[in-house]
């Protein structure tokens, strides 16, 4: 069998902000009816944390629950251990209207980290990423320039950034420019 | 820049982050309706100055539709609601009534 490797192959660049992709990242995508008690079952006992509640995302190293939508979480898990995830959710939802999918393989994981993360983002993104407005345990999706990402803080000032594989050659590119020397603002 | 909360996913959302799906609560005529009601429904839509619904999805965001009440001329936002109704509600409607008194939407007002 041939080995995973991830979009950029743990690229890297340090700016005004440390870039990396990350490398190998289970995520499962489980759509059904968040207010279920067996969708809830499921998706706990899969990331081993508390149901996010809207807008929020509950991580605990590399596993973790992400709001997507009123109808989506993202499950969180070791690259290796998606299968066997996946197997368990499918048994405590049989028989519920519910969707699981991996999708650790069509998405690309970014972090972003240091005192100038929120600048860098901040370019990129239409969000308020100000310390007040947005926090470690949020969740956003939205833009990165032209494409679709979504993002989370592991801490005060680190971002981890998913987005679609097919663009990760861009957003990287992008975060490098965002993250230049002499590019800060002062603006946080 | 207009900016609506959307009330799906909670964000405030600028309009990039955001796809325009046209003019709210169009009555359906399909088939077996007579020329003029189909005409009607696939092509006559109202173009006001002033108050106005519309359809909006949050696409770069939650991925959900929703509805939204605001002002052509101003980019005032009234509100934001639900896409599952079929006009929008009262309080929707109270909030358009103390900043425009008096306005008219189609049959609404
Ligand atoms: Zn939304």
């Amino acid at each position: 069998m041939s080995d995973p490797v991830s979009a950029l192959n743990r690229a890297a660049f340090t700016g005004i902000a440390q870039i990396a992709e990350t490398g190998l990242q289970g995520m499962i995508t489980l759509r059904g009816d968040l207010a279920s008690a067996v969708v809830i079952k499921a998706a706990t006992a899969a990331a081993g944390t508390d149901m996010p509640a809207r807008g929020e995302a509950k991580i605990k190293g590399e596993h973790g629950l992400c709001w997507m939508s009123p109808d989506e979480v993202l499950v969180l898990c070791p690259h290796a251990e998606v299968a066997m995830t996946i197997a368990a959710m499918e048994q405590v939802l049989a028989g519920e209207h519910a969707l699981v999918v991996n999708v650790s393989d069509a998405r690309a994981v970014f972090r972003v980290s240091g005192p100038l993360a929120r600048e860098v983002l901040s370019k990129l993104a239409p969000v308020d990423l100000a310390p007040q407005a947005f926090r470690p345990g949020m969740m956003r999706r939205t833009k990165l320039a032209q494409v679709p990402a979504a993002f989370w803080m592991e801490d005060d000032r680190t971002f981890r950034i998913v987005c679609f594989r097919s663009v990760a050659q861009y957003v990287f590119d992008l975060l490098k420019v965002s993250a230049q020397e002499g590019s800060e603002v002062g603006v946080f | 820049m207009l900016i609506l909360q959307c009330p799906c996913c909670g964000v405030m959302a600028d309009e990039t982050e955001l796809a325009a799906g046209g003019e709210a609560h169009l009555k359906r005529f399909g088939p077996g309706s007579s020329d003029d009601d189909f005409e009607s429904y696939l092509f006559n839509r109202v173009n006001p100055k002033g108050v106005h619904f519309e359809r909006w999805r949050h696409a770069y965001g939650c991925g959900k539709w929703f509805h939204a009440a605001r002002c052509t001329a101003t980019l005032e936002v009234f509100g934001t609601y639900s896409a599952q109704v079929t006009e929008p509600p009262q309080e929707i409607r109270d909030k358009i009534s103390a900043r425009r008194p008096g306005w008219r939407w189609r049959e609404f007002g």
